[in-house]
């Protein structure tokens, strides 16, 4: 059985920065295991600009994006296999992968990293009624099929949810001579970045209906029509309300879910919330030795965020092959509430973390002029006043080592939104 | 000229081709979808039922359990997914258990074997998530559960292999009677061309449209009504939520719905019963799908509807006189029907193809084919296989080494092998039927691409030209820019 010190499931910008940083840290034994084709992940079917603001300072399409990371893992001289699917992972971090040219192999590693990335609801989960013809994708696989292939699916198009890969497509379609007619959005706001509902869809005119979803789709063999509703504060169909589109394609950006298949495998617990792992101040998760990072772990907003984050799970990873698992310590939990729907990480130990960690979180609902709160028990830590909260971009805390080291009792951390100054 | 015209390339249709491909014959099938198992087949509970449901005496009874009784060795001689799960037939505190005793009774006049009727205490032991007003059920341990695209294109590849000619996309306009037998006329439903097909005896597997084909030929009038069933799947994560097939005592609201494991290992709940006018009408509304979930918890609690995958409906066959109508219309010569296949159909149908075929060889004075092909292998699962038996698989043939659909773990080495085998696949959807690449949690959209590039290579076809299902449901419209 052939052993590596780090397997990294996924060469998307999770992976690859997560494999970076553990090559910096001074673990030369690792394997990156790749899927598809060639690395870069999603960010290969993200022609569009607007990436790396944050990490370069300047601003990059996501194939240029993957390639400065995918050069820096070049540099390094890290190993991967592309075209090979991870079929399982154990809990002892045994990994079982197969290709066109080894055949199913299985690989022994002290630790794992898991940056599988995540995939779009479908149709069929969302329930939506109706026929089951030709022309109803999932944004993502429109987006492959564009920027891609370079075939278009459709040429009249109505999108339901205005998460970031449906905004970014509503424009691609329409650039490569499409008809978007609306973007219905079952919630009362957007799933997406601001910037992109005003570059993708108000620069180009396009309808964006909140508080609608599609209620009926026509069309035995194509899409013939789509006809959408708005919905009340229970989010059903409000009766009368109905407004009929012809068109031949109804894309759908619905929301992401991490894809924790192999996760369950290997006995990682998820959080309901997220759909992804539950894990500590480190991203390692209940499975000594398996970290997890990017949009597996909690869907990002933004890439630069995915590739701090998997930095950080590639540098514990390294500390973890190179000392062992710590020994036991403290654990104190972060709990959200009051609008704050999860954190990343859930659970923090004083006595291991770094001396600044940055806590992720996502809102529940939009919020105008209102606070994020951290408390240590019932002592309020920090108050930080946000202009606009949305629960399409996500927020952070940065928690200090040497604060948390003045509550040697410290029970639990809450995090909240609150009113206030 | 052809001596048997079957149209319908349902699991009736296939069914019957298959049992006649057993003699010396020239045999023709005739649908108007671009596969096999392209319409009530495909949409159906995916049930093998014990029998006890249909009255004593009727066609449905006795075929029921005939072709109950058939499927251990069909599936084998076949290769067909099929699990004797058991059924159980819940009462719940505000039925009247009366009802549950004469199911047992009819399923006894039927010749059902081993029924019994289970209290609450043993049903727990079996099915710990039965409804907390379960208080009895009916089991039926001959119950099971089958695939029923690999059982209708199982029939179909086997009658292929041994000579019946398939046409495709070839919708029948009218039939006539001629001197020597029936002048069937028929349009490609892509190219429109017309063509006429003669055949000395026609077998009328037309599912909802079988009253439409009769009534051509026949005076003896009979009336399809089109009974739409809707349903939900969820994803494989629920597929032990229940392990038997789990129907309810119909009362005075309704036939009720049942929750059932699939051979495939995801849970299936459905359908609902509303009949409707327009024959294609085979889109789920709002209320079926309400219903399902409310109806469903009844009897198998903490249903987990958040992990439905997709929902999807069919159209059952339902004939005026409710039962099967098998046989040569009487004042139609050599016009044989197997109309008005509603449910039981899928459990009937290898009886059926049975019964039909002996009506047919009477008929003609058939003889058996000498060279007659009994087996047919399905498509070879690596997941089935050791490691150390994969690895040789993927040396002789790298492509079972390359996985395409990532939620079902299908290999293109079965993508490959469903396009090349007798009646391959030309569609996402033919590929999805025969290997499950699209059937999982993504519902294709990671592998549908990937499925193009494979059909277009390999079938040879353009991608233009590659459906979903068929004739007018393309997948791209163009290249960028050109619209």
């Amino acid at each position: 059985m052939k052993q590596y010190d780090l397997v990294i499931v996924g060469g998307g910008p999770a992976g690859l920065a997560a494999a970076v940083s553990a090559k910096d840290s001074g673990i030369d034994s690792i394997l990156i295991i790749e899927r598809d084709k060639e690395l870069g992940g999603i960010l290969n079917q993200c022609i569009h600009n607007g990436f790396g603001l944050h990490t370069f300072k300047e601003e990059l399409t996501g194939p240029e994006y993957a390639s400065r990371f995918i050069s820096q893992a070049a540099e390094r001289g890290i190993a991967y296999k592309l075209n090979t699917m991870v079929m399982d992972i154990s809990p002892e971090k045994k990994v079982t992968a197969m290709n066109r040219e080894d055949g199913m192999f299985e690989i022994e590693a002290k630790a794992v990293i898991l940056a599988m990335g995540c995939r779009e609801r479908s149709r069929g989960a969302l329930n939506i009624p109706g026929y089951r013809p030709a022309g109803i994708y999932s944004a993502g696989t429109a987006q492959r099929l564009v920027n891609m292939e370079g075939y278009m699916p459709g040429r009249e198009v109505v999108i339901l949810g205005s998460g970031d890969i449906g905004l970014i497509m509503a424009r691609r379609m329409t650039l490569e001579g499409a008809k978007v007619k609306v973007v219905a959005e079952l919630m009362p706001y957007s799933g997406g970045l601001k910037r992109n509902i005003v570059q993708c869809l108000d620069d180009f005119d396009i309808p964006l209906k909140l508080s609608h979803t599609v209620v009926d789709i026509e069309g035995k063999e194509r899409v013939e029509a789509v006809t959408i509703a708005e919905v009340g504060c229970d989010r059903r169909p409000i009766p009368g309300t109905e407004e009929r589109y012809t068109c031949d394609t109804l894309l759908l950006s619905c929301g992401l879910i991490p894809e924790n298949e192999l996760s369950k495998s290997a006995g990682v617990s998820i959080n309901p919330v997220t759909s992804g792992p539950v894990v500590n101040d480190s991203l390692e998760t209940n499975i000594s030795g398996i970290f997890a990072c990017g949009n597996v772990l909690h869907v990002h907003d933004l890439v630069d965020y995915v590739s701090q984050e998997a930095a950080a799970a590639g540098k514990n990873a390294a500390a973890y092959i190179k000392n062992g698992a710590p020994a036991e310590t403290k654990t104190v939990e972060i709990h959200p509430v009051d609008g704050v729907r999860y954190t990343v990480p859930k659970y923090i130990r004083p006595a291991e973390m770094d001396d600044h960690l940055t806590v992720r979180f996502r809102v529940g609902e939009v919020y105008k002029n209102r606070c994020i709160a951290v408390y240590f028990d019932d002592t309020l830590i920090s108050r930080r006043k946000r202009p606009v909260m949305a629960p399409g971009e996500m927020e952070q805390v940065i928690l200090s080592k040497a604060k948390l080291s003045e509550f040697p009792d410290l029970g639990k951390i809450t995090i909240r939104i609150e009113e206030g100054e | 000229m052809y001596d048997v015209a079957i149209i319908g390339a349902g699991v009736t249709g296939s069914a019957i081709a298959r049992e006649l491909s057993r003699y010396q014959a020239n045999i023709c099938v005739i649908d108007r979808e671009e596969d096999v198992c392209g319409g009530t087949s495909k949409a159906n509970s995916a049930i093998i039922h014990a029998g006890f449901d249909a009255a004593p005496g009727s066609l449905k009874a006795r075929l029921n359990v005939r072709g109950n009784q058939m499927m251990d060795a069909l599936a084998k001689e076949l290769d067909i997914p099929f699990l004797r799960n058991g059924s159980l037939v819940t009462c719940t505190k505000d039925q009247d258990r009366s009802g549950l005793e004469a199911l047992l009774e009819k399923g006894k006049k039927n010749g059902v074997p081993d029924l019994r009727i289970l209290e609450r205490g043993e049903l727990l032991t079996l099915e710990p998530n039965l409804g907390d007003d379960v208080v009895c059920a009916l089991y039926a341990p001959t119950g099971g559960i089958v695939c029923p695209f690999h059982m209708t294109m199982a029939f179909a590849e086997n009658a292929c292999v041994n000579g019946v000619s398939f046409f495709l996309n070839t919708k029948v306009t009218s039939i006539r009677k001629e001197d020597a037998g029936y002048a069937i006329e028929t349009t490609h439903t892509d190219t429109g061309a017309a063509e006429t097909f003669r055949a000395k005896a026609v077998v009328n597997a037309a599912g909802v449209y079988a009253d439409t084909l009769n009534n051509m030929v026949s005076s003896r009038k009979i009336h399809i009504t089109a009974r739409k069933g809707e349903y939900c799947l969820l994803d494989k994560d629920a597929g032990t939520h229940v392990s038997h097939t789990i129907f309810q005592l119909p009362s005075k609201m309704g036939k009720g719905v049942l929750v059932t494991p699939t051979v495939h290992g995801n849970l299936l709940v459905g359908p609902t019963a509303v009949d409707v006018e327009n024959k294609e009408a085979v889109n789920t509304t709002q209320d079926g799908l309400d219903t399902l979930s409310r109806t469903a918890s009844l009897s198998v609690k903490n249903l987990p509807m958040r992990q439905v995958i997709t929902s999807f409906a069919g159209l059952r066959a339902h004939e005026d006189g409710d039962d099967f109508v098998i046989g040569e219309a009487p004042d139609a010569k050599g016009f044989i029907n197997a109309a008005g296949i509603e449910s039981p159909g899928l459990s009937s149908a290898p009886a059926i193809g049975e019964t039909v075929a002996e009506l047919v060889r009477g008929l003609l004075s058939l003889s058996e084919k000498p060279d007659f092909v009994a087996e047919r292998r399905g498509i070879l699962r690596p997941e089935t296989l050791s490691m150390e038996e994969r690895n040789r698989l993927i040396r002789e043939n790298p492509a079972y080494g390359n996985i395409i659909c990532r939620c079902e773990m299908i290999t293109e080495g079965e993508i490959l092998d469903a396009i090349h085998r007798p009646l391959g696949a030309r569609s996402l959807d033919g590929v999805k039927r025969r290997t499950r690449a699209g059937m999982g949690r993504c519902q294709a959209g990671f592998c549908s691409p990937r499925t193009m590039e494979i059909l277009e290579r390999e079938v040879p076809m353009r991608i233009y030209d590659i459906t979903k299902n068929g004739v007018g449901s393309n997948i791209v419209v163009g290249v960028n820019k050109e619209l």
